[in-house]
């Protein structure tokens, strides 16, 4: 009897890159539950939109391109930009933003490169610094922890302050709205406050942040967790977290008045969202072990870089991109060393 | 089990093994097949050349095709009968061509013919040991098929330190060395004996995965001074020689070297029973032990296998659904080929036949590489299999080179993890089959440039030569050159003036009376 031929290896493991999508969403459930607890379903919203954006413009690029519809649908990529970028808007956002946001990362910084596995950069964080140079109001509006603010918001109110713009209970939504730690922080140093002042601010709780310090513990549970089921792995975000935290024990050793701890680093902004799941995208990051590294360590640098002397509060969306345009030259110089050969290419 | 430093190497994989099922009962000698199929060409190398005529009865272990040229291992007959074709039949090869086969009709007599053991080989010098082992038509029985003989013959200069026997049998389903080690440990001491003489090895180490126990067991219990039975971890492909060898001594076998560069030698255990019963019994190979096993194989198992045996023969004594098989293999799921033909014999490299699978093999479609990198971390080369794959993809053959194609030794980790189900080891193999074929049309363009060469310095060197026979000539004419210029001009002149005479002379002389 006659047989179909195939090519070997004949076992495959099974995972595709859907499962590695969707794993990195689940990775993503413990930090996004704190944070609806501490910030209200301001986030919830953010990720429906931004996902119900994200699969209509994929779709609609896929046809454009004339692409195949299912396999690119649904292997998750797009929904993990999706998210990635809704947890990086402030928690109550006119509607509009996290779709003009995500429809950005997708058109531009996805499919007009050639689409899944193409992009040199990350689309989430292209999505997120075009908004935040261009909405910059928008994108600084965020809300107090819920235990500060005057009145939490309910599910129906957040819903409508975003989709028809009206403030709630009368109450003007700027009057609702408070800097984040990292900005508190920034503004108080550049005034001449000295840290331990600052620190006393309702604003911090234990570690860093009210609140944020608990989700970014969620970011860093995922995050193991990942590491874990080897969806990715531990180069970056050792690398990324390790050389930002060395610079800022370095500093605050130095000079502790006017550098925030390495903790409050740590626990704030970006530091662990970015370290395990934005640096970490496999498309736009190094792919050689030492590379990873170097790109990670670039990344960590950078980020700090950015925190403390530039104009920005956070610096991880920033670092991620210009990193992201040296990895072509990082890969190329970082090959591993072939078994049984002493040379490098 | 004793404790011995190991090392490790890169990359490899945890598979899932799926070796129990052929391992229940005993290795069991397979049903005589009506037909044998013996393709000439078993092994890596020239065919086989044969030298039998058709109608001619044979006896078992009958030489029925001599090697031909170094490179090559003769073929004989793996039971009593007549020779009732010699022809072109399918074979087992990746390609599913046809190729010249001899083909035996059994007698059911299972006659030998004449046996010759060696008393004691150790009388026997090394080169009269490689000698019989060529006779004997050993091939590696780990699948890859080169000729034992010449892994024998290390050359003048570099010193065997190390003989290391490979039991480690890494790829899933298959089975046969398992088995063989519980069952014949005696045997491969024996024949670890015969090798190690022949290469005056200094001490022999048997590396085998710590999956198989029993095999452990066995060989611990028999292996004599000098052996050292070792167990490792399991890891797919520690049962590739380069990685072996660096797990079992710490030293990686240059990228473009051999094994005996660093003073080792690695054979399979199913080929130092092949040696032992060579010299020892005889016996020329002409039998292997088989796992027969898969999801269409009610009967997964060890078969003793007379080599020539057709597959479908061996797959129906084992109870096998022919129609349930997705894709039949033949060695491991890892790195085996599939086979277009059940008619197919087995050869002396069918270390297993495994009909359709127990789970997952590449599900399609197939996605764009997203550089997630995981080719990269399991692969046992470190090479960098996402960068190959996109330089074979633009066939860009040089690139393919400085990454180093020719390191990858197809052991399909980087495929079995990659998400985008990418066939990375078929894009490697053509790329290499893409160097070669240009490589052999740069060889042939360079053969013509080089005849062409040699034709114009021939015309030259004739040229030349013509030109040196006259100006010798000349030379006879004009007197010696030893003599200073002055006399040699004066002599010349003294010469031109009786040329003139004799000329005129001649000239005179010539004149036709008549005038
Ligand atoms: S098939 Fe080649 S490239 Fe892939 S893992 Fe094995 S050696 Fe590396
Ligand atoms: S495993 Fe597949 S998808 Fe990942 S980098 Fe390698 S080739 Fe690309």
């Amino acid at each position: 009897m006659p047989f179909q031929f195939f090519s070997s290896p004949h076992l495959h493991q099974g995972k595709g890159i859907s499962q590695l999508m969707f794993q990195v969403i689940y990775a993503l459930v413990p930090a996004i539950a704190l944070y609806v607890g501490y910030f209200g379903y301001g986030v919830l919203i953010n990720i429906a939109l931004a996902v119900i954006a994200a699969l209509a413009t994929e779709a609609l690029m896929l046809i454009t391109r004339q692409q195949p519809l299912t396999p690119f649908l649904t292997d998750g990529s797009a929904v993990v930009t999706a998210v990635l970028l809704a947890l990086c808007l402030p928690p109550l956002n006119s509607w509009w933003v996290p779709v003009v946001g995500t429809a950005f990362a997708l058109i531009f910084a996805k499919h007009l490169y050639g689409g899944l596995g193409y992009n040199p950069f990350n689309p989430a964080m292209v999505g997120y610094v075009l908004l935040l140079i261009s909405f910059p109001k928008e994108m600084t509006t965020w809300l107090p922890v819920q235990e500060l603010a005057a009145q939490p918001l309910s599910l129906k109110e957040s819903l409508t302050w975003v989709f028809t713009g009206t403030s709630v209970q009368g109450i003007a939504i700027d009057a609702l709205s408070g800097a984040t730690p990292l900005d508190y922080t920034k503004t108080q140093l550049g005034l001449g406050q000295p840290m331990a002042e600052i620190r006393t601010h309702p604003l911090f709780g234990t570690l860093g942040g009210k609140g944020w310090e608990w989700i970014n513990m969620g970011f860093l549970l995922g995050g193991l967790w990942l590491l874990y089921k080897r969806v990715i792995s531990w180069h970056i975000p050792f690398a990324m977290v390790g050389s930002l935290l060395t610079l800022a024990l370095l500093f605050q050793w130095l000079d502790p008045t006017t550098h925030p701890s390495a903790l409050l680093h740590f626990v704030s902004g970006g530091t662990l969202l970015g370290a395990f799941f934005i640096a970490t995208d496999p498309v736009t990051a190094a792919a050689t072990p030492r590379g990873r590294l170097l790109y990670g360590v670039g990344i960590g640098c950078l980020t700090y870089i950015i925190r403390t002397w530039g104009g920005y509060p956070d610096g991880v969306a920033f670092a991620v991109l210009l990193m992201n345009m040296a990895v072509p030259l990082i890969d190329y110089y970082t090959p591993p060393r072939v078994f049984g050969q002493n040379r490098r290419p | 089990m004793k404790k011995r430093r190991l090392w490790s190497f890169p990359g490899g994989l945890k598979l899932p093994d799926h070796k129990s099922p052929s391992t229940q009962t005993p290795i069991a000698p397979a049903a005589l097949p009506k037909q044998l199929v013996l393709p000439l060409q078993q092994h890596i190398g020239e065919p086989a050349e044969p030298v039998v005529n058709l109608g001619e009865r044979v006896l078992k272990g009958q030489v029925i095709a001599t090697a031909q040229g170094y490179l090559s291992a003769p073929v004989h007959a793996s039971s009593s009968g007549q020779v009732v074709a010699i022809d072109n039949l399918p074979i087992p090869h990746p390609s599913g061509l046809s190729a010249p086969c001899i083909v035996i009709e059994t007698d059911g007599e299972d006659a030998w013919g004449e046996r010759q053991p060696v008393e004691n080989y150790r009388q026997l010098n090394p080169s009269q040991l490689r000698n019989l082992i060529r006779q004997a038509g050993i091939v590696g029985l780990g699948g890859a098929g080169f000729p034992t003989f010449i892994k024998l013959n290390p050359g003048p200069e570099p010193r065997v330190e190390t003989l290391i026997l490979n039991g480690a049998e890494c790829e899933p389903y298959i089975t046969c060395d398992d088995l063989l080690m519980r069952e014949r440990a005696e045997e491969i001491i024996q024949g670890i004996g015969v090798i190690g003489h022949a290469l005056h090895a200094r001490h022999c180490l048997i590396g085998i995965e710590d999956n198989k126990p029993d095999a452990y067991r066995a060989l611990a219990a028999t292996a004599t001074e000098g052996i050292e039975v070792v167990p490792l971890p399991t890891r797919y492909p520690t049962g590739g020689e380069k990685q072996l060898i660096k797990v079992l001594t710490g030293q990686e076998v240059p990228s473009n070297g051999l094994p005996i560069d660093i003073g080792v030698v690695c054979h399979n255990v199913g080929t130092a029973v092949a040696v032992h019963r060579a010299i020892n019994l005889g016996e020329p190979l002409i039998s292997r032990i088989v796992t027969v096993t898969g999801s269409a194989v009610a009967r997964p198992r060890n078969l003793e296998v007379l080599l020539g045996t057709p597959i479908r023969h061996l797959l129906t004594q084992c109870d096998t659904e022919i129609d349930c098989i997705d894709r039949l293999i033949m060695g491991g799921p890892m790195m085996g080929f599939t086979l277009h033909h059940d008619a197919a014999p087995v050869i002396k490299t069918t270390n297993c036949l495994l009909a359709g699978l127990q789970e997952g093999s590449r599900q399609p479609p197939v996605m764009p590489c997203i550089r997630c990198g995981a080719c990269g971390e399991v692969c046992p080369v470190q090479l960098l299999p996402q960068q190959l794959y996109w330089h074979a993809r633009a066939k860009e053959l040089d690139k393919l080179q400085d990454y180093h194609l020719f390191d990858c030794i197809e052991c399909g980790c980087c495929d079995y993890v990659c998400p985008s189900h990418i066939p990375l080891v078929h894009y490697y193999r053509y790329a290499k089959s893409e160097i070669w074929a240009q490589e052999q049309e740069r060889e042939k363009a360079d053969l013509a440039r080089q005849r062409y060469e040699f034709r114009r310095q021939r015309r030259e060197r004739e040229q030349q030569e013509r030109a040196a026979r006259q100006q010798a000539k000349k030379a006879a004419v004009a007197p010696s050159a030893s003599k200073t210029d002055k006399q040699a001009a004066i002599q010349a002149a003294v010469e031109r003036a009786r040329a003139k005479r004799t000329a005129q002379k001649k000239t005179i002389d010539e004149t036709p009376p008549s005038q």
